[in-house]
């Protein structure tokens, strides 16, 4: 776990206006669990080096590493990886890191998830886990807080994943078919869409800090276990 | 050898001082915590210490407003490579609470409301180098950083210093808290980059 791998990048996808996705092969990377991350390492031709942590988009794949970037305004490492590295630059890679906030294949019961923006990739990965594993019957729901419909990851997938039953919900602008109209995740959000606490789901709740501080406090007031709400976050405050 | 990466230019710290190995500068306040922010009330909020023994001290929040508070200004430095310099906290050093708890344990659990947990040596809590904080920037610390009052260990990964304080156990062993059992390092010293197990 400890060790750098070296990484190249295979492949670049557009995601969103701000984002991609970047396939890295990464030899030795012998695979991860959905919701780990790994750390990205770069290194300037001077030998100055920068690291930042990327939620894995997909798992599965050995010695592929598959990473969605939302571009941080004025950030050091993720413009370069959404909008200057192509097929063939390299890089480095370290993981998969994290052992708390993941889903494996058999663990049982209902999964509730909750993104914010471009924290729906690690939660793509739990989906994309759950819909690969034959053996895996549990359902699961997963609500996702985006500003306008360009800025929803993966939609037309996880529209259609097997298992999965996804409510998008613009915070901006929503389509014009939509019969909510644009705002914050609020509590009758969370009792329309999300499970039922009764139903005793696990809960994966992943965004900017603020939208995980709301939505957690929204998920315990609408009567779901504390203890069964995992969080990340990211950004400061 | 290194892998150098095309095109990377990368953004030197302007920091006249040395930031750990690894580390970048950040001006915001990042927040990693592993599930929903509790709501910890200062009427009702008891900081324990348990001894190896079983003996037990506890303070609740006037007796903590009554122990000598100071202004602290440090580093903090997070596993997931932000760090941040010269930030103010107020707090009473670890020191006070111990002034008289008998123990020959080494090692401490520090507990948070929510069920975190985390592992520290004794000796890294003592001696001015750890603090039992409530202010932040001349703040009462906010519910999101871990008020009303959370551990202070700046000299750790901030991983250690324990959001929502409500107990400190003593023990013999040094048992893993909730990150040194899912792959975090034991101890967690930035110089050494002691980020995983």
């Amino acid at each position: 776990m400890s060790s750098w791998h070296a990484a190249q990048v295979v492949r670049t996808e557009p995601l969103a206006a701000s984002a991609r996705v970047l396939t890295l092969a990464v030899p030795g990377f012998a695979g991860a669990l959905a919701g780990q991350h790994v750390d990205v390492r770069l290194t300037a031709p001077d030998g100055y080096q920068a690291v930042r942590s990327y939620s894995l988009a997909r798992v599965g794949r050995d010695e592929v590493v598959e990473l969605a970037v939302d571009e941080v305004r004025g950030g050091e490492v993720s413009p370069y990886l959404v909008h200057e590295a192509r097929p063939g630059d390299r890089m480095e890679v370290r993981g998969p890191l994290g052992g708390y906030f993941v889903w494996r294949p058999h663990d049982g019961g209902a999964v509730q998830l909750v993104a914010g923006g471009s924290g729906i990739v690690p939660l793509a990965a739990m989906a994309r886990a759950r819909a690969a594993a034959p053996t895996s019957d549990a359902p699961f729901r997963l609500l996702a807080a985006v500003r306008t419909p360009a800025d929803a990851f993966f939609a037309k997938e996880l529209d259609s994943t097997e298992g999965l039953t996804t409510t998008w919900l613009y915070s901006r602008e929503a389509p014009p078919a939509s019969t909510r109209p644009p705002g914050r995740l609020t509590l009758d959000d969370v009792t329309a869409h999300a499970f039922a606490p009764d139903v005793g789901a696990r809960v994966y709740v992943c965004g900017p800090t603020g939208f995980v501080e709301a939505a957690a406090a929204l998920l315990v007031d609408a009567g779901h276990d504390a203890a069964r709400i995992r969080t990340e976050r990211f950004g400061g405050v | 050898m290194a892998v150098f990466t095309r095109g990377f230019g990368g953004r030197r710290p302007d920091s006249e001082r040395p930031v750990p190995p690894g580390q970048y500068l950040t001006d915001d306040f990042p927040v990693l915590s592993i599930g929903p922010t509790p709501n910890v009330d200062t009427s009702t909020w008891q900081l324990t210490i348990r001894t190896e023994e079983g003996a037990e001290h506890r303070w609740d929040w006037a007796a903590l407003q009554a122990l000598p508070a100071e202004d602290v200004t440090v580093d903090i430095h997070c596993v997931t490579r932000w760090s941040k310099q010269d930030t103010h906290w107020r707090g009473v050093p670890v020191d006070a609470f111990f002034a008289d708890v008998e123990t020959a344990a080494e090692y401490v659990v520090a507990h948070s409301f929510g069920g975190y947990t985390t592992n520290l040596p004794l000796d890294d809590l003592l001696d001015g180098r750890a603090w039992v904080v409530t202010e932040y920037e001349g703040e009462p610390l906010e519910p999101l950083h871990g008020g009303p009052v959370r551990l202070l260990v700046p000299h750790l990964y901030l991983w250690k210093s324990a959001k929502w304080l409500r107990a400190l156990t003593l023990h013999l062993d040094d048992e893993p808290g909730f990150w040194e059992q899912n792959g975090y390092h034991l101890y967690g010293d930035p110089w050494s980059e002691q980020r995983y197990g």
